[in-house]
């Protein structure tokens, strides 16, 4: 239940305040994404640049790169996903507990990048884990990874708690785990999670 | 380059090193050695006094695949002509001279680089290659990993992409790709997953690719983009 903004204020002026369970909980969770400390490719350094005293990603409350995926609410996929690879960003990513987030940063995590036509690239990790936020770039800078972390919590401001569009933790019918890829003889197998990313059918 | 081949000649006995001359400007020559010599060659190399090559810096293969060669061969034949004769048309045999071209296909092979330096000596660098006999079942090379330990991980990485099998190494396991690969991605006959995004409007080999794509996925033989009215 929305309250009106002008009787809002008018009550904070008396010294009341008014909000909401779903404002007070999304404001919550917003304000506390601790990101995962894991990086693949040049992106980390990047996102290095974005935590330390110029950037300092700890003004939004992501003040702590969690060393273990328990912990951890957002997994920032910062460079080249090598089919090699792949399966165990899928795995960390099932060891994350909810609620969890994923940005994938810079031209390589969202597509491929120049890697796209080769053998050995992922051509985007959006092909088996659910994308919040995609950034492009080579390498994105580090005011395009703010950007990307502002608009994931006005994502998160934005979540109802109950009823169509809420997130997936308070949703019991929704898929909690991801199917893991195999290392199979010519590519991986399955090449995409078919739930996750429907192949694309191209126009002509 | 001549003096370290007389000089491998002269202290290995039976070695068949052979000159392979670079025709371009960089004429950066190679010494072409025999699988069978190629590790007591080597071993020499390293320890001579003079020569002294103890830092191996590159390993590289090179595919070469099957090639056809077309020929052009004068053959002579015997032909059949109707000719006029004083008692009419008379069947005659005359030899006649045909050029013909003729295709025979020269087998390919996998070859093995090597690129040593001198850090004593100052000089370098001098490349060695070995070649197998065939690309399918005989790519057996041995392994320099014995006399430089530098050639551990980049003959692995040369048996992964390329599929050389390289005896005696200590460790002789795929490095880039999953062990579970079956293919050498960098050898020129490979077939990429066919996971390809195509662009809206593709040209050339990304045409073709995509036709190939789309017959495979509806089951239909490719139509030409030009005929289909696209």
């Amino acid at each position: 239940m929305a309250v009106d903004q002008n009787l809002k204020i008018e009550l904070g002026k008396q010294g009341i305040f008014v909000t909401t369970i779903e404002e007070l909980y999304n404001w919550g969770r917003r304000s506390s994404v601790w990101p995962m400390q894991f990086g693949l490719a040049c992106c980390a350094i990047e996102m290095i640049a974005t935590t330390m005293a110029r950037y300092d990603l700890a003004r939004f409350g992501a003040e702590v790169f969690r060393p273990s995926p328990r912990q951890a609410d957002l997994m920032i996929v910062s460079g080249t996903v090598t089919k090699k690879m792949a399966p165990q960003v899928v795995r960390l990513y099932n060891q994350m507990a909810e609620p969890r987030y994923v940005i994938a940063m810079g031209a390589c995590a969202i597509s491929g990048g120049p890697f796209k036509q080769g053998y050995n690239v992922l051509k985007g990790i959006d092909r088996y884990i659910p994308v919040d936020v995609h950034i492009p770039g080579c390498p994105p800078r580090p005011e395009a990874l703010i950007q990307a972390f502002m608009t994931l919590q006005k994502k998160i401001d934005g979540q109802p708690l109950t009823g169509e569009g809420r997130p997936r933790f308070l949703d019991a019918d929704a898929q909690g785990e991801f199917p893991v890829p195999e290392q199979g003889e010519h590519d991986l197998e399955p090449t995409s999670n078919k739930g996750v990313w429907p192949v694309p059918i191209t126009i002509r | 380059m001549e003096e370290i081949k007389a000089a491998i000649e002269a202290a290995v006995p039976g070695a068949q090193v052979e000159f392979v001359p670079n025709p371009s400007v960089s004429a950066q020559h190679s010494l072409r050695l025999s699988p069978e010599s190629a590790v007591a060659v080597a071993t020499f190399l390293r320890d001579d006094s003079e020569l002294a090559f103890d830092f191996l810096s590159n390993v590289s293969g090179v595919d070469w695949p099957d090639k056809e060669i077309a020929e052009k061969v004068k053959v002579t034949r015997q032909v059949v002509k109707t000719v006029d004769g004083p008692e009419g048309k008379v069947d005659q045999t005359v030899d006649e001279t045909v050029e013909e071209t003729r295709k025979r296909v020269e087998p390919g092979l996998l070859e093995a680089v090597y690129h040593l330096y001198s850090v004593a000596k100052k000089h370098g660098p001098l490349v060695i290659r070995m070649r197998t006999t065939n690309r399918s079942d005989k790519t057996q090379l041995p392994s320099l990993t014995p006399v430089w330990r530098a050639a551990e991980f980049q003959e692995r990485e040369v048996f992964d992409l390329y599929g050389i099998i390289f005896t005696a190494h200590p460790d002789l396991r795929r490095i880039l790709m999953w062990p579970e690969f079956k293919d050498h991605p960098m050898r020129k006959d490979y077939i990429d997953p066919d996971d390809f995004e195509y662009e809206p409007t593709p040209h050339d080999e990304v045409l073709k690719r995509a036709q190939a794509h789309r017959a495979a996925a509806q089951g239909t033989p490719p139509v030409e983009e030009g005929a289909a009215g696209a």
